[in-house]
């Protein structure tokens, strides 16, 4: 592993100080993701900030009945807490169907909000990224891209983003807290990420020394749910996955909150399908007629086209489980 | 260079480590205990999984510095049923992943007591209502073979013992193998 400088602060502002201020500083939590990346040679920081003796790693009540989660809270913690699993059972089923229980006991909930696609041409020093390399082009185009985008992609990129974690959050209306140079400001986590256009080594919304401190989560009286759909029954990443919320009266859903992963270079929040639902029938047609209406803004290649029909079936089972009560896993 | 104290297999060690040297390096290299694999090197198979502070983790993704002051448990510092389970339920044919898959499974049952729930936990998909959990806080679903099969997921058995690691588990949790 390339050599870097390893500091650890022991407050929030001279954590930020660090980062705004040495160039090629990055932040690190669990180390999950980015210790892999350095090893790899991708990611090569000067300077590693290590911000897990920085005391954001509470989970506590907001007034109004939402959660504020510190953004060094295990993976684990969080999908195990009482409160989650009542509240928000779409964020505890998330979580548990992402990585393996060693990396959720090291994984923090900042670090699973940045981390970076496991795109194998991203991986791989000797092909084509331009998320790697700005301006090399990308091998993933016409090359074995089963496991990639379909909503969202550029010709710059077809990568997807690879958190369970943050599908449920996009579908919660999450909000996440940054602590910068200049101060604290609150981004939705759906405006976080950035769709890659012609910049896709430029991921998110934060800048330089900005430290993601906290995820709130705004209260939700809709059931919610997550159901992850991968080549294997457990630790793989998701071919595609649905994060809902529905709530229905009287036959008509009057709440719909759908988000997607596995088919986007962010989490992805399908808006599209959530106005086709919203004041309708909870029936079968229904939700295949709005899967279908976001699908339909998808970009498909030999290899990943499968996807789409494979969204439209996941989005209408988890839709169907949540207006029925059944268990389809 | 740092310099870090562990207490690892009960014993302090004090050791000066760059800061890019992964925990699996300094355990192996510098301590000698070779038990934790270096079988991927990138958090994907679990033969390096060792316990800090009673957490399986995967210490190939872990660098040293970042457990100062933690307490290590490789195989070399486990007694516990589950070695002689493995055994007697052939857990394992060549046994490289062994030291990985016995320390993971300690952490497993550890964590399956906590009330620490899985992807198959029936109570976190408890159907449409957010009434929240029906069983009072800290009581344990039944460790299931489907449960043990997805709580050990984490850990890669390329001889393809899985059903032997199962059964030693099961065995010492107290439940019936297959």
């Amino acid at each position: 592993m390339r050599p870097f400088a390893y500091v650890k602060p022991a407050d929030i502002e001279a954590a930020v100080r660090v980062a705004a201020t040495e160039p090629g500083a990055k932040f690190l939590g669990g180390g999950t993701n980015l210790v892999d990346l350095m090893r790899e040679g991708i990611e090569r920081p000067d300077t590693v900030v290590d911000v897990t003796g920085l005391p954001l790693d509470t989970v506590t009540e907001l007034p109004g009945g939402g959660l504020r989660v510190g953004a060094l809270v295990r993976n684990s913690v969080l999908a195990a807490d009482r409160r989650v699993r009542a509240r928000y059972p779409v964020l505890s089923q998330a979580l548990l169907a992402g990585a393996s229980a060693q990396l959720r006991n090291m994984a923090t909930v900042g670090g699973n909000l940045l981390q970076r696609t496991r795109c194998p041409y991203f991986y791989d020093g000797a092909a084509a990224c331009n998320k790697r390399e700005p301006g090399s082009g990308c091998d993933a185009l016409d090359g074995f891209n089963r496991g990639h985008a379909i909503l969202g992609v550029s010709e710059s990129c077809i990568a997807t983003h690879p958190s369970d974690m943050c599908v449920a959050l996009a579908a919660l209306d999450a909000v996440v807290e940054v602590r910068g140079p200049d101060g604290t400001r609150r981004v939705p986590l759906t405006d976080l990420h950035r769709l890659p256009g012609g910049t896709p080594e430029i991921e998110t919304d934060l800048a330089r020394g900005e430290l993601v401190t906290a995820v709130e989560l705004p209260p939700i009286a809709a059931a919610s749910r997550y159901r992850k759909v991968r080549d294997r029954a457990s630790y793989a990443f998701a071919l595609v996955s649905v994060a809902a919320a529905l709530q229905v009266r009287d036959g008509e859903i009057t709440e719909i909150r759908l988000a997607l992963g596995g088919v986007a270079p962010k989490p992805w929040r399908a808006r599209e399908a959530e106005r086709v639902l919203l004041g309708g029938p909870a029936d079968e047609a229904a939700f295949r007629r709005a899967a279908e209406a976001e699908l339909a803004q998808a970009t498909l290649r030999p290899g990943n086209a499968f996807k789409a029909g494979l969204a439209t079936a996941t989005i209408a089972a988890t839709l169907r489980e949540l207006s029925t009560g059944e268990d389809l896993r | 260079m740092a310099e870090i104290r562990m207490k690892v297999n009960g014993d302090v060690e004090s050791l000066d480590v760059e800061p890019w040297v992964s925990l699996l390096d300094a355990l192996r290299d510098r301590l000698g205990l070779t038990g934790p694999k270096k079988g991927c090197d990138q958090g994907a198979c679990g033969a390096c999984t060792v316990l800090a502070d009673g957490l399986r983790i995967n210490s190939c993704l872990a660098l040293a510095v970042q457990y100062d002051g933690s307490e290590i448990t490789t195989i070399e510092g486990v007694s516990h049923p589950l070695r002689e389970a493995f055994v007697r339920h052939d857990g394992f044919q060549c046994g490289y992943c062994t030291p990985g898959q016995i320390c993971s499974a300690i952490g497993m049952l550890a964590e399956h007591e906590s009330g620490m729930p899985s992807a198959v936990t029936e109570s976190t998909h408890a159907g449409p209502t957010h009434a929240g959990p029906t069983r009072p806080e800290h009581t344990r679903e039944r460790l299931t073979e489907a449960e043990v099969r997805e709580r050990m997921s984490g850990n890669l058995c390329r001889c393809g013992a899985y059903n032997g690691i199962v059964d030693a588990i099961m065995d010492v949790a107290g439940q019936d193998a297959r």
